[in-house]
């Protein structure tokens, strides 16, 4: 098995459903135009109070959880918008696997796109997850990508990943790489979609055109 | 051959190739792109040496981070904005990509600028990198919003590793009362089935209430289905979408005009297609909605009463309940009406077309704005704001003490400078009212626009009902 098979260490308690990726990863820290920085912005309005300073009673600024990696928390986790400044805000604080009991669906593929694990527990299961995390002498856990198992201190569960899931994350697949080897059938494709249906070809750059011809 | 949904005919007609027993590789028809979700993917294009195929099929525009006040020329003033707009723009020079620009008339909410000027085509799939795209299954078009890694491998390939999603369909029967609008409807609906209602499925919306509304209330109700957690939201285009796309697209003519009309009746779910879940609402029954709480879920009507913690039927939900109302520090068991609003927003891409803007100014009309309230109008596009300004509409703001604004997204994310202050309420036409979504400590109301412009004539959340002018009676027919 390869090391990346097994996530473990140290889980925080984040017991709040529809956590938004608004939360997750405010708005002020989308104006980059690259990935850089983004650990600053992680839940910035749970961690830091209005002038900037920590908010002590947030688990994540606690130092007994200074070297958290997994996070346990609610329903539809990552709702909201498509930022994937949300996923990479999380791996950059060193996140490497978040368990809910569910989560939206545009932040789960860019979850999948960049390795950071997520892993669905039934409701009741992440209410014990949960519980665990929040006591920092059981808060270790254990998520077993190869067999597909999570451990924590009163939890042993198996949680579903789809098979290509797996291997993108065991396997770090170069998805855009596999697609371009589809080149010659995008290409037929194309020409065929477009006789038949010739009003979608360039329909962006003909409106554009249309629209700004003198 | 098996019975179809309409969602299975756009997947199947746009299938490359069939990847495993959940993915396949999608074809997309019209990508749209903006300046803070496209910067990362451009350079992981430019990293591998990558072109981009077909440039004619993306589009971009300068939406979120742009100031929204009426001057011209319109200057980014913050350095890091400005470098993401410059970045767009060499991006898109670069690859041949149109551009519409902070400076280009036309600018405005991608959501609004590709259906107005019929870029969106019924059959179509569209995608963006951004989650409001449900909005162009307005059209019969499969829109859904996709991250900074897929926008990359959109732009290297014109195609998307795609996991196929369930179908769901949302019948709605009856007729909206007067006084109440889509967005109504559409709360009415999230309030019902809730903010992960529809994780997983893409939802089909028919029945006769749908089939009476404009395309821009269809633009609207499908742009909020996203909150229920849905992959996609479609209607199947009739006469009303077929009218709306062939006003817009003078390229469709001729014999090409009925070959497109041929292959748009067809786009259709079969009579005994099977729907893994199916709801039905009756129109009939809407009222005018608020949010009281920090999910698009969290609605009641306008005339109902703040939520108990303590009397909802879970944990879960007694939890939820409790976090939201400490954000918007609301009493349990009070009344909506007359909370007193500091903001009013009327924009974004839920609710910046045309129609929204008429429909609030019929609420403004000869009234002013309450003081203490700050009101602005930002309309979706450069052409909804030119078409408002030849209808007068923009006066009609102005006089009653609303600020008419340039178009952008402003203060639906607050990335620009149109911010609400902390422990500040705004009655805002958005989608969003996740906590500091207009700003750290805001609140947001959801409504609909003639629900926002009552809010600020009478400076607290009110029912607009009470404000809608009758049909002038003729002496001695009062009763
Ligand atoms: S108006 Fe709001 S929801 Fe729409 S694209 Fe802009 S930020 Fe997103």
């Amino acid at each position: 098995m390869t090391e990346t098979a097994v996530i473990e260490g140290r889980a925080a308690a984040l017991a709040i459903d529809n956590l938004d990726t608004d939360q997750i990863m405010p708005k002020q820290f989308l104006r980059g135009i690259d990935k850089s920085g983004l650990d600053k912005g992680l839940l910035y309005d749970l961690r830091f109070d209005e002038n900037g300073r920590p908010k002590p009673d947030c688990v994540l600024n606690r130092p007994d959880y200074a070297d958290v990696s997994i996070l346990i928390s609610g329903s539809n986790f990552g709702c909201g918008s498509s930022r994937e400044h949300a996923v990479w805000g999380l791996l950059e604080f060193g996140i490497r696997a978040v368990v809910a009991s569910s989560f939206a669906e545009i932040f789960y593929s860019n979850a999948v796109n960049n390795r950071l694990m997520l892993v669905t527990l039934p409701q009741d299961k992440i209410a014990r997850a949960l519980a665990d995390a929040a006591d920092p002498n059981r808060n270790h856990v254990s998520i077993d990508v190869a067999t597909l198992r999570f451990r924590s201190a009163s939890v042993d569960a198996p949680f579903a990943l789809s098979a290509r899931h797996r291997r993108m994350f065991l396997e770090g697949l170069d998805v855009i790489g596999m697609t371009l080897t589809y080149r010659q059938q995008i290409g037929a494709f194309a020409e065929r979609h477009w006789s038949e249906q010739p009003w979608l070809r360039d329909v962006a750059a003909r409106t554009y055109q249309r629209l700004h011809s003198p | 051959m098996t019975a179809r949904t309409l969602y299975r005919r756009l997947v199947d007609s746009h299938t490359v190739a069939v990847l495993d027993e959940q993915n396949v590789l999608l074809f997309c028809d019209l990508h749209l792109m903006n300046e803070y979700t496209s910067p990362q993917a451009f350079a992981g294009l430019h990293e591998r040496g990558l072109e981009v195929p077909v440039p004619g099929q993306n589009m971009a525009v300068v939406s979120h981070i742009i100031p929204t006040a009426a001057v011209t020329p319109r200057v980014i003033g913050d350095p890091a904005s400005a470098l993401q707009a410059r970045t767009l723009e060499a991006n898109c020079a670069r690859h041949g990509i149109s551009l519409f620009d902070a400076n280009d008339p036309l600018q405005g909410i991608e959501h609004v600028v590709a259906p107005e000027h019929g870029m969106v085509r019924p059959g179509m799939v569209v995608i963006c990198g951004d989650s409001h795209t449900t909005t162009h299954g307005a059209l019969g078009a499969l829109g859904f919003g996709i991250g900074t890694t897929e926008l990359e491998h959109v732009l290297a390939t014109q195609t998307l590793a795609y996991p196929v999603a369930r179908d769901m369909r949302i019948g709605i029967d009856g007729a909206l009362p007067e006084g109440t609008t889509v967005k109504d409807l559409i709360l009415m609906v999230l309030g019902t089935i809730g903010a992960e209602g529809a994780r997983g499925y893409v939802v089909e919306f028919t029945g006769p209430a749908i089939a009476a509304l404009s395309v821009e209330s269809r633009l609207t109700l499908c742009n909020m289905t996203l909150e229920a957690g849905a992959r996609g939201a479609l209607i199947a285009p009739d006469q009303t979408t077929i009218g709306y796309v062939l006003e817009r697209a003078p390229d469709i003519t001729g014999d090409t005009r009925d070959l497109a009309l041929a292959h748009w009746a067809t786009l259709r779910s079969d009579a005994d297609a099977q729907f893994d879940v199916e709801h039905r609402f009756e129109a009939g029954s809407v009222v005018p909605h608020v949010s009281w709480g920090t999910s698009p879920d969290q609605v009641m009507p306008i005339n109902g009463r703040v939520p108990r913690p303590d009397q909802q039927d879970d944990e879960a939900t007694r939890q939820a309940t409790r976090r939201a109302l400490g954000y918007t520090r609301l009493s349990p068991g009070a009344p909506i009406e007359g909370i007193p609003v500091q903001h009013v927003f009327i924009g974004s891409c839920t609710n910046a077309r045309i129609e929204d803007l008429r429909a609030a100014s019929d609420v403004v009309r000869g009234r002013t704005v309450a003081r203490g309230v700050r009101a602005m109008v930002v309309p979706g596009s450069g052409a909804v704001r030119r078409q408002a300004e030849a209808e007068g509409l923009d006066r009609l703001f102005t006089d009653a003490g609303f600020e008419w604004r340039k178009p952008g997204c402003s203060m639906c994310l607050a990335m620009n400078d149109d911010v609400v202050g902390a422990g500040e309420r705004c009655a805002s036409t958005t989608n969003r009212n996740f906590e500091g979504r207009q700003g750290r400590g805001s609140v947001t109301h959801l409504m609909s626009p003639p629900m926002a412009a009552a809010a600020a004539i009478t400076g607290t959340i009110s029912d607009v009902r009470r404000l809608q002018r009758r049909p002038t009676l003729t002496p001695g027919s009062q009763s």
